[in-house]
């Protein structure tokens, strides 16, 4: 079967590439692009490593098809931060001890951008049930939620 | 080298992990991450069956396919001798795993490898896999271990014998072996009790649920020499099993260790990399393979489920004086289940003076049973801390001054035989009984619960270089997969040791060729024992700067003092020469300065742990909701305080999983209805609280720092710990894990029943 031409937006940088129809924006980013960051833990959206922004809405990669990224703006891990400065939220995984292995972590790192993004202040609960899309097996959650509380905090000191 | 009361700087503090960066951008590169030229994609046939016949493979279709460059079955992969490789906390029969790894004659399980292919993308790997063609004959299986060990079971392996029973068996059966620890006299000790209480527990298998499916690279040169990148929790260990599967020799494969996205016991074993390695070999060019999170479940290790008999005796003052018990678990298809461990384990945190506990290794039609976190504690626990709970409510004592009274210490001998030194059991229990969550107020359909545990932890070998750089910082090499902040806490011993910051030690974990031997990450052992490699290496290495400070200012090295990252004259002019200024010079003083170490670590110090836990059963649904919960353990010495906490927190979180959720669940074929993470149900973020992780330091007098392994025994007491709370709640006993709604609702229905 002929690949198709996708154009899009990968971190802020105009991409252009070809995939094969059941190929997903996972397997594009990760086998085409070179962008490994964003990781495959099940390929059926239950683990969140996969988590990426797509016009600002936070998907699973494995659950979108490369074809359907025509003309979106994408975001991965590697595009959050930037190279003199890590984001708040990774700065803070990093300060509270919120990953052991680290397989988990750019799921959650863009999960918890995404949430901070729309919701700057959110309760334990609310960080608690937005980041219930994504499975971590080695901390238990206590630390991850701490730097996610953390990293609000440090947002809404930037900004004031 | 022996642990010595000291101030210390580094150790016990919070320094960011030297990875940290890496994992926080997604740089850090894990094992499907890895990829070379003209790389082809492997992909693994599986067998649908849960016991079955081969009769015939035709794999010339898939041969025939355009862009398939390799097709393997069973009959390409050599068999090796026999023998066993240790595996940290396993030992691993190469006969049985060149069986696992693709079966011959017969399959045993679904999700058993059958054939495997290489071709140019991985579509058309999978659609070869399509092409394919088995001929099954279908045989009867068996899951469950009691069903398993009745003598008209199907059968799983015509040359199985039991081991260790009197007499022989004449006949094969599924039961690999017995096993026995007991001291005393069991019917003096039953007689003198006042109480008696005698109860009967399952569990099913349950996974590991790594979030990181295997995956690797090999590439097969012409000339033999072969290289593999891979994530596992020992790079040495995957070599050997992998030269040993294929008859190469040691120096004939390089690998490369990967990040590792969790293990928890499961990576200490192969399953695709010498498929990969042959798969390369036929092709000619690099191979990658990766699974699918379905083939994680149906083919690599679950721990066993199990079929447990807990009996215990105590006189009316609460001092148990006799316990027997009789552990059945489910070895999968081959012999192996970690039996052993539960029955030396389940009643190690106390000193009970007559014991009987026996173990069966059972082989049943699921994958090969292999290491999960303390494995085969948290089953044996389970039972044992059950029964204890129902003994202290019989005696109206409370459940943990009743663990305290019969609680291990200093001088007790373990039930696995050895005396024990200084460990942390009455310390973990006193902390738990003072702990403001013991004491807070519960509502209604609330309960408590409280269960202990105990895990022996391992050294081993580990071999560590510390490499002086010219500028005074320092290259740390070692060879254990860091797989929960290791790097950080290794780097930090070295830097105590040097009197420097730990962001000045730099760790690389290396490949087999860089480093000496070691051992698996593993059996909670990196921080003990590769921390002991790595102080032994650091020392030499301060030994060496000294020496050559003496050179420096011409006088004997016994006048020399090391301090704060710096040789310092004990008389004369008392000069200082920082390691900047000593490694800047070691041209001229005689070459570059190295550390080495490579050592066989005893003396690892065993965890005890208490954790309590508060529940809220909902009458109508059946679920349980985690309230509160707090976990106390011996570290030893936290190195790093926040992974000591990672490791506990983590650990009962897994537990809790365990306990409420997670099971393996069969069709009436035998094959895996849940192998994902929707029906595998593992606890989200929203499923849990906080977790109060309290670290308690009786110092490990093996280790410099007095550390104590600290990752798998919190996973040891959580079942038990909210079976009690379930109980405490409700009235009603769940002996059968998990503790899903449904079941848990039917064990309220039939509470209600009973009572009219």
């Amino acid at each position: 079967m002929p690949k198709i031409h996708v154009s899009t937006t990968v971190n802020g940088d105009t991409v252009e590439f070809l995939c094969e129809t059941q190929e997903t924006v996972l397997d594009v980013l990760r086998n085409t692009l070179g962008l490994t960051g964003t990781k495959e833990g099940c390929g059926t959206g239950d683990c969140g490593a996969c988590s990426v922004l797509v016009d600002g809405r936070l998907v699973c990669g494995c659950l979108m098809l490369g074809v359907e990224a025509e003309g979106k703006e994408i975001v991965t891990v590697e595009g959050i931060g930037s190279p003199d400065r890590l984001h708040p939220v990774q700065q803070k995984f990093l300060e509270d001890a919120a990953l052991q292995c680290g397989f988990c972590t750019p799921g959650f790192i863009v999960a918890a951008k995404a949430l901070l993004d729309s919701n700057p202040e959110p309760t334990e609960t609310e960080i608690r049930y937005w980041l219930a899309g994504n499975l971590c097996r080695c901390t238990g959650y206590d630390k991850i939620v701490r730097a996610v509380q953390d990293a609000a905090l440090e947002m809404k000191g930037q900004q004031a | 080298m022996t642990y010595e009361p000291k101030t210390l700087k580094v150790v016990g503090t919070r320094p960011i992990r030297h990875d940290g960066a890496d994992k926080v951008t997604g740089r850090a590169n894990y094992g499907a991450d890895f990829k070379l030229p003209g790389m082809l994609w492997g992909k693994v046939l599986r067998s649908p069956h849960a016991h079955a016949r081969i009769r015939a493979i035709d794999v010339s279709k898939a041969k025939a396919l355009p862009g398939v460059k390799a097709v393997i079955t069973g009959g390409d992969m050599p068999m090796p001798d026999g023998g066993v490789t240790q595996a940290g906390e396993s030992a691993i029969n190469t006969q049985h795993l060149a069986k696992n790894l693709m079966a011959r004659d017969k399959v045993l399980y679904d999700g058993h490898p059958v054939a495997a292919v290489a071709a140019i993308s991985e579509s058309i790997a999978r659609e070869a896999l399509d092409l394919i063609e088995v001929d099954y004959e279908i045989l009867p299986h068996v899951i469950d271990v009691e069903e398993a060990m009745k003598p008209d079971a199907p059968l799983l392996h015509d040359d199985l014998f039991t081991q260790n029973v009197e007499p022989k068996p004449e006949k094969p059966s599924n039961v690999a072996q017995r096993i026995f620890v007991g001291k005393g006299d069991m019917e003096k000790g039953f007689s003198e009790a006042d109480i008696v209480i005698e109860r009967h527990f399952t569990t099913k298998p349950v996974h590991q649920g790594y979030i990181e499916p295997q995956a690797c690279v090999a590439n097969f040169a012409e000339d033999g020499q072969a290289v593999v990148w891979c994530s596992s929790q020992g790079q040495f260990l995957i070599r050997d099993l992998c030269v040993n599967m294929l008859g190469m020799e040691a120096s004939d494969l390089k690998v490369i260790p990967a990040e590792i996205g969790g293990g928890f016991g499961g990576k200490t074993t192969v399953y695709l990399e010498p498929l990969a390695l042959v798969l390369s070999h036929k092709a000619g060019r690099p191979v990658k393979m990766t699974m699918s999170r379905g083939e994680v479940f149906r083919s690599t290790g679950p721990t066993s489920g199990c079929a447990i008999r807990a009996k215990i005796g105590a006189l009316r003052d609460g001092t148990i004086v006799a316990a027997e018990m009789d552990l059945k678990f489910q070895a999968g298809a081959f012999p192996g289940s970690p039996v052993g461990a539960a029955v030396m384990f389940a009643t190690a945190p106390y000193d009970i003076p007559n014991l009987s506990i026996t173990g069966w290794d059972v082989c049943v039609n699921v994958p090969k049973i292999h290491a999960y976190r303390a494995p085969g504690a948290p089953n044996g626990a389970f039972a044992f801390e059950s029964v204890i709970d129902e003994l202290a409510r019989e005696l109206n004592v409370d459940p943990i001054d009743l663990r305290a009274k019969n609680s291990v210490a200093e001088g007790s001998k373990a039930p696995y035989g050895p005396t024990h030194g200084p460990l942390g059991g009455l310390e973990c229990l006193s902390a738990a009984k003072n702990h403001p969550h013991y004491k807070a107020n519960l509502g209604p359909n609330q309960g408590r619960g409280v269960a202990s545990g105990f895990w022996i932890n391992i050294g081993g070998q580990s071999a560590a270089t510390v490499v002086v750089n010219r500028d005074g910082t320092i290259a740390l090499v070692e060879g254990c997969p860091d797989i929960g902040g290791t790097r950080a806490s290794l780097a930090m011993m070295c830097a105590e040791v040097l009197g420097i910051e730990a962001e000045k030690v730099r760790p690389s974990v290396v490949d087999t060729t860089a480093i000496a031997f070691n051992d698996v990450t593993g059996g909670s052992r990196v921080t003990f024992a590769t921390g002991k490699a790595v102080v032994e290496a650091t020392e030499d290495a301060v030994r060496q700067m000294r020496e050559r400070a003496a050179k420096m200012w011409d006088i004997e090295p016994d006048s020399v003092l090391w301090r704060d990252g710096a040789a310092h004259e004990t008389g004369g002019e008392g000069r200082s020469l920082t390691i900047a200024q000593i490694a800047s010079k070691a041209a001229k003083t005689g070459g570059q300065i190295m550390g080495h170490a490579s050592i066989n670590a005893a003396g690892a110090g065993p965890s005890l742990t208490t954790h309590m836990c508060d529940v809220e059963v909902d009458r109508e649904t059946g679920r349980v909701t985690i309230l509160r919960y707090t976990t106390v353990q011996d570290a030893g010495k936290a190195v790093h305080p926040s992974y000591v906490e990672g490791q506990m927190q983590g650990g009962a979180a897994q537990g809790i999983g365990w306990a409420l959720n997670e099971e393996y669940i069969h069709d009436e074929q035998g094959r895996l209805l849940n192998a994902g993470f929707l029906d595998y149900r593992m606890p989200v973020a929203s499923d849990l609280p906080m977790i109060d992780a309290v670290s308690g330091e009786v110092p490990n007098p093996n280790h410099p720092f007095g550390v104590r392994g600290v990752g798998e025994a919190p996973i040891v007491p959580p079942l038990a710990a909210i079976s009690n709370a379930i109980y405490d709640a409700t009235g009603v006993r769940m002996r059968d894990l998990p503790f899903s709604p449904p079941r848990v609702l039917a064990a309220l229905e039939e509470a209600e029943r009973a009572k009219g």
